[in-house]
């Protein structure tokens, strides 16, 4: 890039950006320093922590093994009612997450649509499991990989494709042998975006999955339930899930994405 | 659920502060948007007293903004236009007279009991406390950092019962919620949340509560913009009529 930047472009995006960074601002400057690393060594926090990176991590696994398929689906497939499917893929975006708990326990729950079946056919009950916490991120953090893997297939030419078919690959072969290699960025970056969801994941798993220190308590859970007695160490632990996840995400970029 | 409905109402409060600043009265007949800030546990009760108020004082409005007594504290502190508190607890209403936003010395208007809520016709036969220790009772209870997990608290600690929940809810009113959806078996929760969703749930007395009283303290707040519409909502509020529907909804007099 060369040349001025133009101003009508730097000032709207010093003033986003300085939306964007000042309540971190806020955030570091009301941190008790000083007793930082006793908070940090409070019970329950690293198990938060931990609960939080793996079950976002197992959520964004699921979302990649689901999401990518349907992707490829709504990219390259056109079959009825097409757009009410890309609709409703979405519907988690605008649907606020507390509705999103509810509506899952009203399938997995005990009296759900689903849950009734699974209890008395296998004797798994859902709700107040890591397994509910999983499955609130994965609702709620899927469509996001999907957006962006939809969108990184649309990108991408399917003429690549069409001359893999015409020289003898099955359509399966030319979707790993080309068309993933092709869109693996775009992939990336939807992975990266649904874990980073999952991870700040908060009302559908607090009313879909309860809140357990161990089982369920996620670190925004925690962070919610400790505004209610010890704000500071409310800002502890967002200062924690805000450092862990920063970290993890640098890291990974260079890693993964070879930004142009 | 909370932090959306405590959004939603702070949004309702800066609203409705300001249309109060605007047409506060000069005399001393109260008058304008009169802002609340009142427990969870109080939402059926005060709902009606609100109406009851309004109607005994033609011209006032009132605005509630429900929530978990500490996050309705700490918005207070942290500067959020309301005219009066009502605690569920005197630890959050210490908070504020702690940071000299009360008007005077607050008030105790109510007490509240724990009870055990279970699905309407009780199927699993609790009778108190030892029962929700089964292996296939599964119990929710409410966040030790809230009032009505205090309470929990100190009544499991009196009876000598040491329990396993599935879920330490934000609030009562989530903790009664999983009982009304069928995810729990039971709930610890006040005697007057129980009652409010009498449709769908039991509620089982135990002695043991008699040791986890909770008291409701109630105060105008300095930093309102319409105090004497908070004065009179506080004094409707000691009033004997409204000491009645208290009673109805199943507090106790203190």
């Amino acid at each position: 890039m060369t040349g001025r930047t133009p101003l009508a472009l730097a000032v709207p995006a010093a003033v986003g950006l300085a939306f964007l960074v000042l309540p971190l601002v806020g955030l570091l400057a009301r941190t008790p320093w000083s007793d930082l690393p006793a908070r940090l060594a409070a019970p329950g926090v690293v198990e938060a922590l931990r609960l939080s990176l793996g079950t976002a991590t197992a959520a964004t696994v699921v979302s990649v093994v689901l999401g990518v398929p349907l992707a490829w689906l709504l990219a390259r497939r056109a079959f009825p009612g097409r757009r009410l499917v890309r609709a409703l893929v979405t519907l988690p975006l605008v649907l606020p997450p507390v509705v999103g708990g509810v509506a899952l326990l009203l399938v997995f729950g005990r009296r759900g649509l689903l849950g009734g079946w699974l209890e008395s056919a296998f004797g798994i009950t859902v709700p107040f499991t890591t397994t509910a916490v999983v499955l609130a991120e994965t609702f709620v953090a899927m469509p996001f990989l999907v957006i962006s893997v939809e969108g990184a297939l649309r990108a991408a030419n399917a003429r690549y494709e069409e001359a893999a078919a015409t020289l003898g690959a099955t359509p399966w072969m030319a979707f790993r042998r080309v068309t993933l290699p092709l869109v693996a960025p775009g992939v990336a970056a939807g992975a990266v975006l649904c874990w980073a969801r999952a991870l700040g994941e908060f009302g559908a798993t607090i009313t879909f999955a309860g809140n357990f220190p161990g089982r369920t308590q996620t670190m925004p859970l925690a962070v919610y339930l400790a505004l209610e007695s010890d704000p500071a160490a409310a800002i502890v632990l967002s200062l924690l899930l805000l450092a862990v996840s920063v970290a993890i995400l640098a890291g990974l970029r260079e890693r993964w994405m070879s930004t142009p | 659920m909370k932090r959306s409905t405590v959004l939603g109402a702070l949004a309702l409060v800066l609203v409705a502060s300001g249309c109060g600043g605007q047409s506060r009265p000069s005399s001393a007949a109260p008058g304008g948007t009169v802002t609340v800030l009142a427990a969870a546990s109080l939402t059926e009760s005060f709902t009606q007293l609100g109406k009851d108020f309004e109607r005994a004082n033609p011209g006032t409005h009132v605005t509630f903004s429900f929530g978990g007594s500490s996050t309705l504290a700490q918005q207070i502190t942290a500067g959020a236009p309301a005219d009066v508190f009502a605690s569920a607890s005197p630890a959050n209403m210490k908070q504020v007279t702690d940071a000299g936003l009360a008007a005077g010395e607050p008030y105790t208007f109510a007490r509240n009991q724990l009870v055990i809520a279970v699905a309407k016709g009780n199927p699993k036969r609790i009778t108190g406390l030892a029962d929700l220790t089964g292996p296939d009772v599964k119990v929710a209870l409410c966040a030790r950092a809230v009032p009505c997990g205090a309470a929990t608290t100190k009544a499991l600690d009196a009876a000598a019962v040491k329990l396993t929940p599935v879920t330490l809810e934000q609030d009562v009113k989530a903790a009664l919620s999983k009982v009304r959806l069928g995810e729990v078996d039971a709930a610890l929760v006040y005697r007057t949340d129980a009652r409010a969703a009498a449709a769908d749930v039991d509620g089982v007395e135990f002695p043991e509560s008699a040791k986890a009283v909770n008291d409701y303290p109630i105060v105008a707040l300095t930093k309102g913009s319409n105090p004497t519409g908070a004065t009179a909502f506080v004094a409707y509020v000691r009033s004997q009529p409204a000491a009645a529907v208290l009673a109805g909804a199943g507090f106790q007099r203190p």
